[in-house]
């Protein structure tokens, strides 16, 4: 669906990204209601001490997610 | 007095926006904590007077982003909006936004005023936004959106006058169409709207839409929903996503308007600077680690001075009820089945209140949401969720409230994994039963000069209890299957301090769930106990003052020995006594005798009775008395041995049975109210009591 394959999951903390869109219906209703808009800005905070969930600023406050629900979202940089 | 009027209004908005806060700010302590009728979601309602002549009732619905529900809290929502003739229907709803974050809050505003529900905007933490630099034009928000907009300062409560005048005006709903339908489905939507008779057509497309989680919807309704739904090729989500889209864009263009100036990003660096402490990879763990000790201290300590102020009490109203009332079966019933039988209740509740205050504090300054993120991973290795771990922490005071507290665990599997392994955590009632049987068999002796043996032991039991909560949860991973997917999408809030008003309104709400949940079931089958352990058949009962005079001629009647004596051969040949003796052959094998096998029966209702039948079987009377009980126990001779009765290999056997078995029938009384039926409660049972009974064979043959 995006050419460029890369999501949320793979920032680094700090890293800012664009979000494009989702690979994964069921989910992509749940992100959105939460403020992951297509073309609006997501910031990489921290991860949890196993890597999993991880933080992330978007739409004006921090989110909790996991890696699972992170691979979903597409993104520019 | 003048005739009052009454209007309902619910409050809505997502969660952490401050709703609480705002409802405990506007009807103080006249507030009462019920259910939906069919559901087990907490419904919250209080009474707040708006002016001599008008009361509201208002209604503190579940935090949510929006109609489209994730969890059983969530649905609750989506039904009370879309049921316009059922009782939770508000007249008037008062939206609660996070300033903030005003985006996020806006989405349930957009799809109440597609509603047609007349909604009051309350602008909630205005201070916050201010300080963070941001600040709104009000007038404009009012304008754009068609709905009247009020600053308030929830915490502080700031604002709830203006909000209660604002409430007695008439309201109308919003002229503004946010939402367009998409043209193809127009046809059902205006089919249902017709056949249903609503008033908007987004009413008709949520109809559409969530026709399976509105449970007031009769099956002849819900099939021609269904059916036009197949016609026109709508199901449930397909549109979600657009809508959810179309509304950012529309809550964008009123932001863009609005801002005047907007938040400094800087604003939030304190809490980002506090989550590199919180959760560190190692700090995070220890500060948690020694979050949970302080709780646990607390429990034991803080709880100890009121909970014997109320033992002794009850002890006390007991005695005295039996020896001021008439004689007779009924007052006897009062004065040992009911009496003891809510001091068994009573007990619990400095412990509970305790737990809860700091679970309260915890989650009121954003620290519970960390201990969620830090969690996850880790519990989800065991098939549950980062937010099992405050019910699981909750189950060391009472599974009742800990079983309560899933309800905010969206994923099903999840959740009832969490109920299920919860009445493993140690809880309080198991100490009392913990504290006598290690006392007796564990010497009070330290090792290294600072570890006692005793408290070790104690320590060890809840260890092993959180351990076959844990494997339990483990292997019901790899059984049970579920198509429904598990996520954790969680708002992380800012770090602040606490309401305290809103910790106490927390107490007292967990409390009296606590009281009215497992009162009466303890009650009721206290009093059942009760029954089964005085009366028996009637010729041995009658005949035990003769049959204890043969036997112990030199005691004298009336004086209290002789008494003692008399209950404990009552309470031998009583039912609780035959049943007793019934099980032993099954229990021999555990290293128990009858006696125990009634302490077995007894503590059926709650564990803690273990010890008061102990004391009555072994005829001291009603004392609870620890180290009378402790002296008796251990002089306690048996007969097959010689040695004493209570070993370590009988007295381990027991702490381990303690451990695992059910023995709890008000969290089977939850259980099955919380899961539907009484498939989850009896499996349960079976299950626990059958590691119970195992592990404490296995403990016995071992040790003996």
């Amino acid at each position: 669906m995006v050419a460029n394959n890369k999501t949320v999951a793979d920032m680094i903390p700090g890293e800012t990204a664009i979000i494009v869109g989702f690979s994964d219906e069921e989910i992509a209703v749940k992100l959105l209601e939460m403020g992951f808009l297509p073309g609006t800005a997501v910031r990489f905070n921290f991860t949890a001490p196993f890597g999993d969930p991880v933080c992330v600023s978007v739409s004006g406050y921090d989110l909790s997610l996991r890696k699972d629900e992170a691979c979903v979202i597409s993104i520019l940089n | 007095m003048s005739a009052t009027t009454k209007i309902k209004v619910a409050l809505a908005g997502k969660p952490n926006s401050g709703k609480s806060s705002l409802f405990n700010q506007l009807t103080g302590l006249n507030q009462k904590v019920g259910n939906f009728p069919g559901v087990t979601v907490d419904k919250r309602t209080g009474i707040a007077e708006l002016d001599e002549f008008t009361n509201a009732e208002i209604l503190d619905l579940p935090g949510t982003y929006s109609l489209y529900p994730r969890s059983l809290d969530e649905k609750i929502v989506a039904e009370v909006f879309a049921d316009r003739k059922g009782v939770h229907f508000p007249d008037k709803v008062v939206l609660v936004a996070d300033t903030t974050n005003l985006k996020n809050c806006f989405l349930l505003l957009t799809q109440l005023i597609d509603l047609k529900i007349p909604t009051i905007l309350a602008l909630n933490m205005v201070d916050v936004a201010a300080k963070s630099g941001m600040s709104i034009d009000i007038k404009v928000l009012a304008s754009l959106f068609d709905v009247p907009v009020v600053f308030i300062n929830a915490r502080k409560g700031q604002g709830i006058e203006k909000l209660k005048k604002m409430l007695l005006q008439p309201l109308k709903a919003s002229d503004k169409k946010i939402f367009a339908i998409a043209k193809e489905i127009m046809p059902a939507v205006e089919m249902v709207k017709v056949e249903l008779g609503l008033s908007s057509d987004y009413e008709a497309y949520q109809f559409l839409q969530q026709k399976d989680h509105y449970q007031f919807l009769s099956d002849q309704q819900r099939k021609f929903i269904k059916e036009l739904g197949i016609q026109h090729n709508v199901f449930p989500g397909k549109y979600q996503g657009a809508e959810t889209i179309l509304r950012y864009g529309f809550i964008q263009e009123v932001l863009n308007k609005i801002v005047i100036r907007s938040a400094n990003p800087e604003w939030n660096k304190r809490s980002h600077q506090l989550d590199k402490i919180f959760t560190h990879k190692i700090g995070g763990y220890l500060i948690f680690f020694s979050v949970l000790f302080l709780i646990f201290q607390s429990i034991f300590t803080m709880a100890q001075i009121p909970m014997d102020f109320i033992d002794s009490s009850f002890a006390n109203l007991a005695n005295y009820l039996s020896k001021n009332l008439p004689e007779g079966p009924l007052f006897e019933m009062i004065a040992q089945g009911i009496v003891p039988g809510i001091g068994g209740i009573v007990i619990f509740i400095p412990q509970i209140a305790i737990l809860f205050a700091f679970i309260a504090i915890l989650e009121e300054t954003g620290y519970m949401a960390r201990v969620v993120f830090l969690m996850d991973k880790i519990m989800r290795q065991f098939g549950l969720n980062g937010k099992s771990v405050v019910p699981l922490m909750s189950g060391w005071a009472c599974a009742i409230p800990a079983i309560l507290a899933t309800r905010t665990i969206e994923n099903w599997k999840d959740r009832l994994i969490t109920i299920f392994v919860i009445p493993f955590m140690s809880c309080s009632a198991r100490l009392p039963v913990f504290a006598i049987l290690v006392a007796l068999i564990v010497p009070d002796d330290y090792v290294l000069g600072v570890f006692n043996l005793q408290g070790i032991a104690l320590m060890g039991l809840y260890l092993l209890g959180f351990l076959a909560a844990i494997l339990s949860a483990w292997v019901m991973k790899i059984i049970l299957k579920s198509k429904e997917r598990s996520f954790l999408i969680m708002e992380m809030p800012s770090y602040r301090m606490p309401k305290w008003s809103n910790v106490g309104y927390t107490i007292v709400e967990k409390t009296k769930a606590f009281v009215f949940e497992a009162g009466k079931v303890i009650l009721a089958i206290s009093i059942i106990l009760w029954v089964l352990a005085s009366y028996g058949p009637s010729d041995e009962m009658n005949k035990a003052k003769e049959v204890v005079h043969a036997q112990h001629p030199e005691l004298k009647v009336s004086h209290d020995e002789f008494n003692n004596e008399v209950a404990a051969y009552k309470l031998e040949h009583s039912y609780a006594g035959i049943i007793g003796k019934g099980i032993e052959p099954v229990i021999r094998p555990l290293g128990y005798d009858w006696k125990i096998g009634i302490a077995l029966i007894t503590s059926f209702a709650a564990r803690e009775v273990f010890v008061g039948t102990i004391a009555t079987i072994y005829s001291l009377g009603s004392t609870e008395e620890q180290s009378t009980i402790k002296k008796r126990l251990q002089n306690e001779i048996n007969p097959e041995t010689g040695g004493p009765r209570f070993t370590p290999a009988v007295g381990f056997s027991l702490l381990i049975f303690y451990t695992f078995a059910m023995q709890c029938a008000s969290t089977l009384a939850v259980v099955k109210r919380e899961t539907k039926g009484w498939k989850w409660p009896i499996i349960q049972l079976v299950y626990m009591t059958t590691l119970a009974y195992v592990f404490a064979l296995i403990t016995f043959q071992i040790l003996s």
